[in-house]
């Protein structure tokens, strides 16, 4: 820090003022998700606690449910068709109770300091979701390897696996910031929780992660059908499998989780400044 | 002398109740300026409305010659905020939490590193800036959280009890570096306190708020004597112009949050 001379205008407001919005909503949101990337680097058991329940599906439920075919799942092994349903579910626990740090956040007066900063509020919610987003990448990892260990018929085609991180990224975006609206209209762990806990398997349930839609009661269906974990199950399912394919189209689901992804960004960009009030 | 920030009829409601009401006031350039008042008398919103946090319900500011309604994104460029909770990221070291709120706030990169240096140096951290916030003292807590806010040379600081909390000790060094702050960079200081002897010592006027209004304003000395009492001080001040305000000790959510602070300032 150096004495500002007396009638000199302050750096800091003309710093920046010429970068275009896109750009600073860009760069913001990497900043954001710079500082998760340094937390996990400080203390990454986190993310050894959180392959457990994955590696438990695979192993324990994939294993049984590919011995007894009980589930019809065309050409597949019910484990090739299980472990993209698996990788997703798992970026979904790991972003659906993400919103409660923003509740901590504003426990601690984090939030106030970021709120009162020029970062665009926007900024602010996707650079939260991109961090959702790294966490689920390291989900992914554990996945795949387990995949590769269960002998599931992996897709190594770099841009198909560059598609799945872009589906992860997709996936944790939309769950997270879902997680953090919810986090902004009730303002208080417990509820928090509460509403996480009743979401979660209703979301995982209606889906077609562990079993195709087609054998679901129709009133299931129509609720799958609109469940934008279904989508990215499609579109990963087609990208994780060697001979995968896509119900919907890789297009169409690529599409509706960039819509749900903007639409929930929006809105959370709103709500999230109530947070410090 | 130009005016840093001015607010006029500044007011917040939250439903029925007037939590600041009509508050009009003018902080020159360079002064520090104390607000104070018992819990409850709006003094936390009225800074929550200058940092641009919470939308005034009526009235107005022009905070370093930025509209707070109409330029909230340059206000924020020109102002430091420390608020009244922890702000500093404990799992991040002190080094990590000065250099993304840098980033936050547009200091271009190539000159951030030296900035980030300068500012542990100038607030006695450079020893302590690979540690873990977690494992700082509160007065170390509270000294990079000034850092953070002072990182963009603001011209107006904003410190919401920044001793709440704090041993004497700590205390102390917090005064010294506002009396730095001011005497190196000239910046415009805003704070809010309940220690009658913190304003007394750093400000050069205080506003005496209760329930919402200034019931008093002006330099410590001269609200001093305006009680025509030999000895008096400004405990005295507060006293007769809040009128002893022991009805008013803050809601729970207050109180907890406070204690909160304390405990984990310990």
């Amino acid at each position: 820090m150096t004495p500002r001379e007396p009638g000199a205008s302050p750096v800091a407001s003309v710093e920046g003022r010429h970068a275009g919005g896109v750009i600073r909503f860009i760069d913001k949101t990497f900043v954001m998700a710079e500082l998760e990337i340094r937390k996990l680097r400080h203390d990454a058991s986190e993310l050894v606690t959180r392959a457990v329940q994955p590696a438990l599906w695979l192993l324990v439920f994939g294993q049984v449910f590919t011995k007894i075919r009980a589930i019809p799942t065309g050409p597949f092994r019910y484990i090739d068709f299980m472990t993209p349903g698996i990788l997703a579910q798992s970026v979904l626990f790991v972003a659906i109770f993400y919103g409660i740090s923003i509740i901590w956040e504003r426990d601690l007066g984090i939030v106030h300091k970021f709120l009162a900063s020029p970062t665009p509020r926007a900024a602010l919610v996707s650079g939260k979701a991109l961090s959702a987003g790294v966490r689920s990448l390291s989900q992914g990892v554990v996945i795949y390897l387990l995949a590769v260990l269960l002998g599931v018929n992996i897709n190594w085609d770099p841009l198909a696996l560059l598609g799945v991180v872009l589906v992860i990224l997709f996936g944790a975006s939309i769950f997270s910031t879902f997680s953090l609206i919810i986090a902004c209209l009730v303002k208080t762990r417990e509820r928090f929780m509460g509403i996480g806990q009743v979401l979660t398997m209703p979301l995982f349930f209606a889906s077609n992660a562990i079993y195709p839609i087609d054998l679901m009661p129709g009133w299931l269906q129509a609720i799958s059908r609109v469940n934008p974990l279904t989508y990215e199950v499609d579109a990963l399912r087609a990208l994780m499998l060697s001979g995968g394919t896509s119900a919907f189209g890789i297009g169409v689901d690529l599409l509706v989780l960039f819509l749900v992804t903007a639409a929930l960004i929006w809105l959370a960009s709103a709500l999230y400044p109530r947070v410090a009030y | 002398m130009p005016f840093a920030l001015e607010t006029f009829s500044l007011t917040r409601r939250f439903g029925s109740l007037t939590a600041v009401d009509a508050l009009s006031l003018s902080i020159e350039s360079g002064e520090t300026f104390g607000l104070l008042g018992p819990n409850g008398a709006g003094k936390t919103t009225t800074i929550k409305m200058l940092v641009t946090l919470l939308p005034p319900t009526g009235g107005g500011a022009v905070i370093a010659g930025c509209d707070l309604r109409r330029q909230p994104g340059d206000v924020r460029r020109a102002i430091g905020y420390v608020p009244q909770l922890l702000s500093a990221d404990g799992t991040l070291t002190g080094r990590e939490n000065l250099e993304i709120i840098g980033k936050l706030h547009d200091i271009p990169r190539c000159g951030l590193k030296a900035r980030v240096d300068e500012a542990l140096e100038f607030m006695g951290l450079a020893d302590s800036a690979g540690k873990l916030v977690r494992d700082y003292s509160g007065g170390m807590i509270r000294r990079l959280e000034v850092a953070q806010s002072m990182l963009h040379r603001p011209q107006v600081l904003f410190l919401d009890e920044p001793t709440t909390g704090l041993d004497p000790v700590a205390r102390r060094a917090v005064w010294e570096l506002i009396r730095r702050l001011r005497r190196n960079y000239g910046t415009t200081i805003l704070l809010t306190t309940h220690l009658m002897e913190e304003a007394d010592r750093l400000c050069r006027r205080v506003a005496i708020m209760d329930r919402g209004r200034i019931a008093a304003i002006g330099k410590p000395a001269a609200l001093k004597a305006s009680l025509h009492k030999p000895g008096a001080t400004l405990d005295d001040v507060f006293i007769r112009f809040t009128g002893g305000a022991l009805d008013s000790g803050g809601n729970y959510r207050d109180t907890s949050r406070t204690r909160r602070v304390t405990s984990r300032l310990g």
